[in-house]
């Protein structure tokens, strides 16, 4: 039944068509720029939740056109599709907030809004993406959309940390060409159907099949940030506040392990991917991303650049769960999806509070912030206890069914790879909580630090998300959580499991 | 002519800018008008030849009713269609950049007055050459075209301009007189000119000796490496719209008459076909590290000029012998999109250094004045040229490294990776000026842009960043009238 086709179009038009619309309005009309921006993240939000309504409903869209001989630009609206733009709707209507708050008074707003637009339309693209090909070209638009943003202060060192950013992730997209073009010759098709396309080539052959998964893994984890690829990640940390949170909740990282998920689940297949034996490689390379990310994290002194290692860690939880190949495990890596975002959006707003109103950017200047700033600082310790994984906030449920899931699996060591890097997470996360909350300021003026009004847009979003942490993670198993989403979706890709004998709750 | 049955197409096509630019020449005061009426006639009569050759295959008109192989017979089939298109497109929107950049306040008498003539006769020339079914009448076109190429060169410059003109022009008589022995050759051989003739021809000594000089001289006059040495200066130092339609469409003409013959005229040996995939190689290293070290960016874009025809070749090259059909495919997308791209960048690259009032790399990040649009309208070229999606340049590199991957090419496909990131790495040079402000002291003078002028670029770079998603349609409306099959 199909109804509607245009409706996953509609949705990606909100974002990619206001955008030169922002572009062209003039720099001091602040507050129709907001009203347009407010007006399309709120739409999006009305337009995801009624089709995610339709899908329910068993409606199913499926939109194409030809762009090269037998290649098809399509958009698909699946399970998985929904479950990414709905992390990216409700995000992006949060951030927009802040970014209007955040970049008040500054100068470049068409153009921060403007790309800012651009890179979530191709969040959506992506998303929507119903082959290869089609997801090659947003990911492709959201390395171009996302550097204007990460040089967006344009001094010398944004610039240098852009040019590293372009070199990693045009390099990225180059090897994902090659791989989708490998694809393409391989399998006559680059489409993602749940089950995998390539049962019939990894017979025929496997050294190919095995080599493409190479090839297709190291241009997505480029953007997923799996070591060895990760250095992109820390310096493109000169990006103002608002684009760092985004880049590490949902566009870029997301970009990278949502395709890695596409690429296991849809082109593959978990059972074509388990026989080549890719599984265990990929779960390795994660491990190894997870206790590395965490293991620098401790080090950084730099607020941002802590949290930044924190997500390198955190982005490999999902391919952690993708490369097990249990269901129980894609389940915590679905809803690792939306957990990291929504914790790691929480503390990047919350680092870019501290440094508006505090002109706080290290660790070693946290002392006795909590006190200055209660409620940015409560939402960013929900937040970092939610990571170091304590129930029964949101990350804890992720780790619970990765774990469980690495049980079934009978990869035992997955239990040890988690705790380790919970104790890590603890590690670098619980002594800034300490300095915000128990350590007196050393060298403040009578009545606390000195700080600045800095209003409803930059206050509000912070404790918006953390909240949305608490939901997720208290109320996992309530109809329309992305947990029970993730199970939905699970059950599509492994339609063998036995769904009954998953555990309901933990 | 009284038995002209229905309005001929193909000949308005090519009598609209002759007489426009006799007209223009004639009437000097008037040349703009005139000139931008012709060239809107051209592109109806384009449009229209099109719609035709879509519902009824190709077309062709004899001239004067005499027919081959001795009158002149004009064929548009959906190759030539698409390029008259490409030229018409390209060759409208530059002129509206032109009615700027040549208007009264910027560009001097002569200037005014010579533009619009050249600018017609090069038209005249670039829509016979696509038409023509005979290698003669190929060679006259080339003649016409050189001549109004050198004269757009010189137009408007200072020395630099016109000692860049006389190496083209030298180029250019060299590369003519090479084509017109080749030309001379055939005759002897077969006694007649026309493409049939060559396809039917057995294989000869002599008629190998025609090729020869024949691509010899093409291979000049589209400046493949190691004969480009009179383009980077060419290219570089005219003024913005003759750039554009210097490196847009000029150097296209031999690329396409190079398809057609070797189409006609099979290379006899596929080691030749790799000699100029290697060539193309060549010039994507070279041009590629000549860009990195360009201190100006007219002459970047030029030597990208020199990496874009190298790519062309190696696209030409890729499938080898065997599926030339296909690499001809890819050769035609990366041609058309590099003309229009180029043409949006050359424009662009001309506002730019309108506005800041000059155009040296090093120091556009030190001007507060900042022209958005025109800053814009380059990256989005840039875009294309480098084959970044949804661009008609990303879909060309597609079908290009599509065929090599399968033909287990592996070499071209290599190059052509190499090729893209240098292309990164020199436009980027520009691009990352383009958003540095910590070395103004003064405050940016930002959104210069909005204005006329910068449209017509604006629309060229959007038009190449798009039609990469209709570039199925493209193809196939290429295919029409079996230009990569047996009968012309």
């Amino acid at each position: 039944m199909t109804d509607a086709p245009l409706l996953p179009l509609f949705i990606l038009l909100t974002s990619l068509g206001i955008a030169p619309l922002l572009f062209a309005l003039p720099e001091r009309s602040a507050g129709l720029r907001t009203a347009i921006n407010l007006g399309a993240a709120g739409l999006k939000v009305a337009l995801v939740a009624w089709l995610s309504w339709k899908l329910s409903q068993g409606v199913i869209y499926d939109l194409r056109f030809t762009v090269l001989p037998g290649l098809d630009f399509n958009l698909q609206a699946d399970p998985l599709a929904i479950l990414f733009i709905a992390l990216s709707a409700v995000l992006w209507f949060i951030t927009t907030v802040y970014s209007v708050g955040y970049l008040e008074k500054g100068p470049h707003r068409a153009r921060f809004f403007g790309f800012f637009s651009l890179c979530v339309g191709a969040t959506v693209g992506i998303a929507l993406a119903g082959n290869l090909f089609t997801f090659l070209l947003f990911y492709e638009l959201l390395t171009l959309a996302t550097y204007p943003l990460v040089v967006h202060r344009g001094t010398a060192e944004a610039l240098r940390a852009g040019r590293i950013y372009l070199i990693y992730t045009l390099g990225g997209g180059l090897v994902l060409l090659l791989g989708t073009l490998g694809l393409w010759i391989l399998a006559g098709s680059t489409d993602f159907v749940p089950g995998g396309i390539l049962g019939d080539v990894a017979e025929a052959a496997p050294l190919a099949a095995q080599l493409l998964f190479l090839v297709l893994v190291a241009g997505l984890g480029v953007k997923a940030a799996l070591v060895p690829f990760h250095a992109w990640l820390p310096i493109a940390m000169v990006a103002p506040a608002p684009v760092s949170a985004l880049l590490h909740a949902v566009a870029v990282v997301k970009a990278g392990a949502f395709g890695i998920m596409r690429v296991v689940y849809e082109v593959y297949g978990i059972e074509t991917a388990q026989a080549l034996g890719l599984t265990a490689p990929l779960a390795a390379i994660a491990a190894v991303t997870i206790l590395y990310g965490s293991l620098r994290a401790l080090s950084q002194d730099d607020i941002k650049r802590r949290l930044a290692w924190s997500t390198v860690s955190q982005v490999s939880y999902i391919t952690l769960g993708v490369a097990l190949a249990s269901p129980i495990a894609a389940i915590g890596a679905l809803a690792h999806l939306i957990h990291q975002g929504l914790m790691k959006i929480t503390m990047f707003m919350a680092a870019g509070n501290l440094a508006e109103g505090l002109g706080v950017k290290k660790v070693s200047q946290m002392n006795g912030v909590g006190r200055a700033m209660p409620g940015t600082m409560a939402a960013f310790t929900l937040a970092a206890l939610a990571m170091i994984g304590l129930p029964p906030l949101a990350g804890f449920v992720s780790k619970w069914y990765l774990a469980t899931g690495g049980l079934e699996a009978g990869q035992g060591w997955v239990i040890a790879l988690l705790l380790g890097s919970s104790l890590l997470n603890a590690a670098y996360f619980l002594p800034m909580l300490h300095r915000a909350w128990f350590v007196e300021p050393a060298d403040a003026a009578p009545g606390g630090l000195a700080r600045r009004r800095i209003g409803w847009m930059l206050a509000v979003p912070p404790i918006a998300t953390a909240s949305l942490v608490l939901i997720a993670g208290g109320l996992a198993n309530a109809p329309f959580s992305p947990l029970e989403w993730t199970r939905f979706i699970v059950a599509l890709e492994y339609p063998q499991a036995a769904f009954d004998d998953l555990p309901e709750a933990f | 002519m009284n038995d002209l049955p229905t309005l001929d197409w193909p000949t308005a096509v090519v009598f609209a800018p002759l007489a426009g630019a006799i007209l223009a020449f004639a009437w000097p005061r008037r040349a703009a008008g005139i000139g931008l009426a012709s060239v809107l006639l051209t592109t109806a009569a384009v449009a229209a030849l099109a719609l035709r050759v879509l519902a009824e295959g190709a077309v062709v008109t004899r001239l004067g009713n005499w027919g081959a192989p001795l009158g002149i017979d004009l064929r548009a089939d959906g190759l030539s269609t698409l390029l008259l298109a490409m030229t018409a497109g390209v060759g409208l929107f530059v002129s509206l950049g032109a009615l700027d950049s040549y208007a009264p306040a910027r560009a001097d008498e002569r200037t005014r007055r010579y533009f619009w003539p050249l600018w017609l006769l090069l038209l005249t020339g670039l829509n016979g050459a696509f038409l023509s079914t005979d290698v003669f009448n190929l060679y006259v076109m080339l003649e016409v075209i050189a001549l109004a190429a050198v004269g757009l060169t010189v137009l408007g410059g200072g020395r630099e301009a016109v000692r860049a003109g006389l190496e083209y022009m030298y180029a250019s008589i060299l590369g003519a007189l090479l084509f017109l022995m080749g030309v001379g050759f055939v005759y002897l051989e077969l006694g007649r000119l026309d493409f049939a003739g060559l396809i039917a021809a057995e294989p000869a000594p002599a008629l190998t000796a025609a090729l020869a000089l024949m691509i010899a001289g093409l291979l000049l006059k589209t400046a493949l490496f190691p004969l480009h040495f009179w383009l980077p200066g060419a290219h570089a130092n005219a003024t913005a719209p003759a750039s554009a339609l210097l490196s847009g469409l000029v150097v296209k003409v031999s690329l396409y008459i190079f398809l057609r013959l070797t189409q006609y005229m099979p290379l006899p040996d596929e080691l030749l076909v790799t000699l100029m995939g290697t060539l193309g190689a060549g010039a994507i290293l070279w041009g590629g590290i000549q860009a990195l070290r360009a201190e100006r960016l007219k002459l970047l874009v030029a030597w990208s000029t020199v990496v874009q025809i190298g790519l062309i070749f190696v696209a030409f090259a890729r499938a080898g012998q065997v599926g030339l059909a296909e690499s001809w495919k890819a050769a035609a997308l990366l041609i058309l999109a590099h003309a229009v791209a180029k043409a949006a960048m050359f424009l662009s690259a001309g506002r730019i250094k309108d506005e800041v009032g000059h155009d040296r790399i090093q120091d556009l990040d030190r001007s507060p004045i900042r022209p958005t649009l025109a800053q814009f309208t380059f990256a989005l070229a840039a875009i294309s040229l480098i084959g970044l999606p949804p661009s008609l340049g990303f879909a060309g590199k597609w079908v290009l490294m599509e065929g090599a991957m399968a033909a287990g090419y592996w070499h071209w496909v290599g190059i052509t990776m190499i090729g893209t990131l240098l292309s990164v790495a020199y436009f980027s040079r520009v691009l990352a000026g383009f958003l540095r402000f910590d070395r103004l002291r003064t405050p940016v003078a930002e959104h210069q842009g909005w204005a006329l002028a910068d449209t017509a670029p604006l629309v060229l770079a959007l038009a190449a960043l798009s039609l990469g998603l209709v570039a199925a349609p493209i193809l196939a409306f290429m295919e029409i009238g079996y230009p990569f099959g047996a009968t012309p």
